[in-house]
């Protein structure tokens, strides 16, 4: 069983029209770029897919991945907690244009909506955004004597997650902060795909080292020496690069 | 009006009161300043919510790794017993009761405790980041912030006017001007400057400040 893809654009091949993809990344670290680069330049080339629902941390920063996947309008909408950064000008000037839906999510109440969304758990409660605006709607109970907010799981069609080192079978390690979000959107989606930065045969990997183990990947793609999202744009550069 | 605390002088008070050895959330901005000033002998953890506890101070410019960064985005370090781990974890650590203390900053906070840290309204580009994640949780939530807004319109007030990030959760504030608790849905005054008087000091705050025992003297040094 290996489950290893030849290159990038086989990766994400299989995403469709509206489907919803998580995008691991808090920022730039763990931001699977060459993934996202790759499923842009099948859009340039087929105008698909488009209209999907993109589920990250961030909008995205500059002009690059995450921020390039929205400003080449193939994203209808973005869950996220922090739409604001250093650079977030792309999904800031689209938002406000009307031309992207925002759902804000309380950043501890995603991850745990992506956590339960791979534990088969349909719903919790949390006593995250009682009281506030983001908790309208949503059924309150009361436990010990407290107030907590009912939220729902979250799931993806797809997955889209930057791993360090990672087997053929799936095994992955990840680099520093660089793990936020990956371990869980890994086994929140029905096909997970990684770029892992050392591809290895099983047994390579201490097995009490993994971090997420193989049977919430389908696909893994090597991409050494990927590229940091900060250190595109101190570069200021620009996806896809403009032609001369 | 006399000289009001800078900024690295209310996050000096502020570190003052965390123990050795305590479990510390420090949000982006002011209370990030925090991390500074630990007395001498006492070495808190740090947390921050993306995924690391223990971390270290800022590297040197060209030395950073974007791979380990804060909440705030801004590159840290590693020092020994630094741990990674995912954001289910991250947030289990913050709403499952386990950080000693949370320091976030603040727009507006009510005698009840309720915080306004996330919206001004309903302008612009609406975040919450891990605001209201932080302020369940952890054993003592404080609040760093300027006693007035720019104006001068007092940011201690009876209830928030701005939406809100929390009910009822914040426990003490430290601003420019005063040490602020908050008990049973009062504010009680535990420290001022001393070259401000009690009239001056309510004529700035929102709500009563109450006294129960000796209000000490803010003094911080120059940081």
């Amino acid at each position: 069983m290996d489950k290893t893809m030849p290159d990038l654009a086989t990766a994400v091949a299989g995403i469709e029209d509206g489907m919803t993809v998580m995008i691991g990344g808090f920022g730039g670290s763990g931001a699977p770029i060459e993934l996202i680069h790759a499923l842009i330049d099948r859009f340039k080339a087929t105008e698909h897919p488009k209209g999907l629902t993109v589920v990250n941390n961030n909008a995205g920063n500059g002009h690059v991945g995450l921020a390039a996947l929205i400003e080449a309008g193939m994203v209808a909408k973005l869950i996220c907690s922090f739409p604001r950064s250093a650079d977030p000008v792309v999904f800031t000037e689209m938002y406000l244009a009307g031309k992207i839906e925002l759902e804000l999510v309380p950043q501890g109440t995603l991850a745990e909506r992506i956590r339960a969304g791979g534990a088969g758990i349909p719903a919790f409660y949390t006593p995250t955004s009682y009281g506030t605006d983001l908790a309208k709607g949503k059924p309150v109970a009361e436990f010990d004597g407290r107030p907590y907010v009912q939220e729902r799981w979250l799931k993806a069609d797809y997955a889209l997650v930057k791993a360090h080192k990672g087997d053929t079978l799936g095994n992955l390690t990840y680099r520093m902060a660089g793990r936020n979000f990956g371990p869980l959107m890994c086994t929140a989606a029905t096909t997970t795909i990684v770029q892992v930065s050392h591809l290895l045969e099983p047994g390579a990997l201490d097995p009490e080292a993994v971090v997420t183990p193989g049977i919430f990947v389908q696909g893994v793609v090597e991409v050494s020496d990927p590229a940091q999202e900060e250190d595109l744009n101190r570069a200021k550069a620009v996806y896809p690069e403009v032609a001369q | 009006m006399s000289a009001r605390l800078t900024p690295a002088q209310m996050a000096w008070r502020a570190a003052q009161d965390i123990a050795d050895g305590a479990y510390v959330n420090l949000g982006i901005g002011l209370p990030e300043m925090v991390a500074r000033f630990q007395p001498p002998g006492r070495e808190a953890v740090f947390h921050t919510e993306n995924g690391i506890l223990g971390f270290g101070k800022a590297p040197e410019p060209g030395q950073e790794d974007w791979d380990l960064i804060n909440a705030g985005k801004k590159a840290v370090t590693l020092k020994p017993g630094t741990a990674f781990f995912h954001h289910a974890d991250s947030f289990a650590m913050v709403r499952g009761g386990h950080l000693d203390v949370a320091i976030l900053g603040a727009y507006q906070v009510a005698e009840n405790g309720d915080l306004a840290n996330w919206s001004t309204g309903p302008k612009g580009v609406p975040a919450v980041g891990g605001a209201m994640d932080l302020v369940h949780g952890a054993k003592q939530v404080a609040v760093i912030t300027d006693h007035t807004t720019k104006d001068g319109k007092p940011k201690l007030l009876e209830a928030c006017t701005l939406p809100l990030t929390g009910v009822g959760c914040v426990t003490r504030v430290y601003t420019n001007l005063a040490v602020v608790d908050i008990e049973g849905g009062r504010f009680i005054l535990r420290e001022k400057l001393p070259a401000i008087s009690l009239d001056e000091l309510q004529s700035l705050t929102g709500a009563t400040l109450h006294i129960e025992g000796a209000v000490a003297d803010l003094n911080a040094p120059e940081v």
